[in-house]
């Protein structure tokens, strides 16, 4: 592997609410579920938090599709142990009322009538500002004793295009009411997002589109005022080829005669067609690191903390994403 | 068990013919679905850079296309218009048309042409709709639905190929109008604004003293002017109501008639695929004509040799130290070798759920597609040239 990434700072060790987020395709929901057996290491109590109504944790962790509540999914080397729960707008705002209002039935029948999900589609913010609602209220919910009840909270967030205006609560509010519970609510989901106790992780391929929508997301951040938190380059591919070698193989020249040499040293006895298909994977190969190389080039100009994890030969298991949370700590994460 | 013994479901699948599929006459429209960042958009373009080429008159209908890839199309801004597409030095045998949605003016037109000026001008003004035209997470689908209806409606082509919405979703594309129906249908907001005279008797009997509550709840949470304006624009909306929906069921019929075609393009990823698979069972539930898996950007593998071999011979080469060249050559065909593999299991295990549906797979171009060129190279590989 290249030089091994800055990773995680003294500052992100010590955010509470951990906001993952990237391009659609980039893995964020593996990286979020990495990222919270990683934080959980050593006996740490971590919530792995959903809110786009998919069940990708319950899919990834290869349980059944997680209710609105709590449920233990994994325990973390050292005691730890990772708790998950997919938030549901509508679930939310019932929630939300019966502590004001005594709905009784009520409730239920209106939401068999779709009466909830038409209130969300009233304010479309409405739906974000629940969501996120609910997400604050884990991260500063206490126990006995006035504990935490979870030293770290990890959110898998909408993808990059559309992040900025989940967390952006304040303007949603513009739409809301301007008066009552959810206002009171919705103050304080503002003050944490904004708050050195919350940082938005972004995660990118080493590919043109998800590096630039990552910078663009560092850029909208900023503008709105919340705190970017690492970069993690996902499903990194080792480069084979040495250094030097890149730019020529990847115009299209590889010395074909020392190819040849060489697997012949190696007792290789390939058909001339053969020898040519390796030609043109290395190539494609070379290409690819250049472009790679390229977008690292790119994302640095971020300028945000740094991590890596590598592309699984066999696809993401729970065994395989064990193995990420060790990548994750080995760099750092804690 | 008294059936009689099934054959075993075939390992492979049959291979999808896109050159026949875009050839025949028959097939008037080609909707590409699929989760998004599988590269729906370039497979719909090369689709329909490739039909012009062999001699269809066609109109390619994207939705939200990377910038790079829009200008290779030709298309600068959003004008709602199919644009001719110009090939330098060259003349298709066909024409190529492309054009990008603008779902605010879609909505808007599709207003102007149902109601009456003046009822058009108070729905257009009204801040609900403008919050429903623009940000309700089901107007594009719909819109794009309705493109595609004016589209076909119009006569003028041989063949339209449609981007889907980029969604995590690809059942999105066929349930977000369904949604965006039920908004628009208004019983519950005439509920909501005005539940003592909106009759519901049953469901107040129902709810009881609760509902009140919760409309009031509802109203404290939105505020009262946002449903004093959507009231009044469903109001306003109400009477040409009944031609939205027809439009959109004629739409819908289309979608299921036998000159439609749906290709679902995949990433050859776990995710992806499973995606795949949720749309050709729902497509195959609603009767609508599933033609086809696009895997795409696949990696075969381009020489005979297996991984176990590769490695062990550049283990072989690096202990001796004296051929790094060959060695990293054999390295990156193993890395090749196993996400081949990676990808043919993967893609087995959808053809084993799904055995009738034809699946073609697009090797991977080493860069991203930014030109014409670019569409027509992976055009060939859809061809499987």
């Amino acid at each position: 592997m290249t030089t091994p990434a800055v990773g995680w700072t003294e500052e992100l060790a010590r955010a509470r609410l951990h906001v993952v987020t990237g391009k659609g395709g980039t893995g964020k929901t593996t990286v979020a579920a990495a990222l919270a057996l990683a934080l959980a290491t050593g006996g740490r109590r971590v919530l792995l938090v959903e809110v786009e109504g998919r069940q990708g944790i319950a899919q990834l962790f290869d349980a059944a599709p997680l209710p609105y509540s709590e449920e233990r999914i994994a325990s973390a080397p050292g005691g730890g142990e990772v708790r998950a729960l997919a938030v549901d707008a509508e679930a939310a705002l019932l929630e939300y009322l019966s502590m004001f209002y005594n709905l009784g039935f009520a409730g239920r029948t209106l939401r068999k009538m779709g009466a909830i999900e038409f209130a969300t589609t009233l304010a479309p913010g409405l739906r974000d500002v629940l969501l996120t609602g609910k997400v604050k209220e884990c991260v500063r919910r206490t126990g006995p004793g006035g504990r935490h009840a979870y030293d770290a909270v990890v959110l898998d967030a909408p993808p990059t295009g559309r992040v900025v205006q989940f967390l952006d609560v304040t303007k949603a509010m513009a739409d809301l009411a301007k008066v009552g519970p959810i206002k009171g609510q919705s103050e304080g989901v503002v003050k944490l997002l904004h708050s050195g106790d919350a940082a938005v992780h972004l995660v990118a391929l080493l590919e043109e589109m998800p590096v630039r929508e990552t910078l663009d997301a560092v850029a909208e951040l900023d503008a709105a005022d919340l705190r970017p938190g690492a970069v993690v380059v996902n499903r990194a591919r080792p480069p084979r080829l040495p250094a030097r070698s890149v730019p020529a193989a990847a115009d299209g020249r590889v010395d074909d005669s020392r190819v040849r040499a060489g697997l012949t040293a190696a007792g290789l006895d390939l058909s001339e067609e053969d020898l040519e298909g390796l030609v043109e994977e290395t190539v494609e190969h070379a290409i690819r690191v250049r472009l790679e190389q390229q977008a690292r080039a790119h994302l640095a100009e971020a300028d945000l903390p740094a991590l890596e994890l590598p592309e699984l030969a066999d696809g993401i298991d729970p065994a395989g994403l064990y193995e990420l949370a060790e990548r994750l700590v080995a760099q750092g994460v804690r | 068990m008294t059936e009689p013994a099934q054959p075993e479901p075939a390992a492979r699948p049959s291979r999808l013919d896109i050159d026949a599929l875009i050839d025949n006459p028959d097939t008037q429209v080609l909707v590409c679905c699929g989760s998004g960042g599988v590269g729906k958009t370039t497979v719909a373009a090369a689709l329909a850079v490739r039909a012009a080429q062999r001699g269809r008159r066609t109109v390619v209908l994207t939705i939200d296309p990377a910038r790079r890839l829009a200008q290779s199309l030709g298309l600068r801004e959003l004008d709602n218009q199919p644009r001719p597409v110009r090939f330098a030095g060259f003349e298709p045998k066909g024409e190529l048309h492309a054009m990008m949605l603008d779902m605010r003016r879609t909505f808007d037109d599709m207003v102007l042409a149902h109601a009456g000026k003046e009822r058009a001008a108070q729905i257009l003004a009204n801040p609900f709709y403008q919050t429903i035209s623009t940000s309700f997470s089901g107007t594009q689908e719909y819109m794009a639905m309705e493109k595609l209806g004016q589209l076909a409606a119009s006569g003028q082509w041989d063949l339209i190929v449609v981007d889907t919405p980029p969604s995590r979703s690809a059942l999105d594309f066929l349930d977000a109008p369904q949604r965006l129906s039920t908004v628009l249908d208004g019983k519950l907001i005439r509920l909501l604004s005005a539940p003592a005279r909106a009759g519901g008797i049953g469901i107040r009997k129902l709810v009881g003293a609760g509902f009140g509550l919760f409309t009031k709840a509802i109203s404290t949470i939105v505020g009262g002017q946002l449903l004093t304006d959507a009231s009044s624009f469903v109001q306003a909306f109400d009477s040409m109501f009944g031609g939205f929906r027809e439009r959109a069921r004629k739409t819908y019929q289309l979608l299921r008639s036998p000159g439609t075609g749906f290709l679902v393009v995949a990433a050859p990823e776990p995710d992806a695929l499973r995606e795949a698979s949720y749309f050709a069972e729902r497509l195959s539930a609603e009767q609508m004509p599933l033609a086809g898996l696009v895997a795409n950007r696949t990696h075969p593998v381009l020489a005979e040799l297996s991984e176990a071999r590769a490695v062990a011979a550049a283990d072989g080469l690096d202990r001796a130290g004296d051929a790094p060249l060959a060695a990293a050559v054999l390295r990156l065909h193993a890395d090749r070798v196993a996400m081949a593999d990676r990808e043919r299991r993967l893609l087995t295990r959808f053809t084993r759920a799904h055995p009738t549906v034809p699946v073609i797979g697009v090797p991977a171009l080493p860069t991203d597609v930014h030109d014409l060129a670019g569409l027509h190279e992976i055009g060939y590989r859809l061809a499987g040239e």
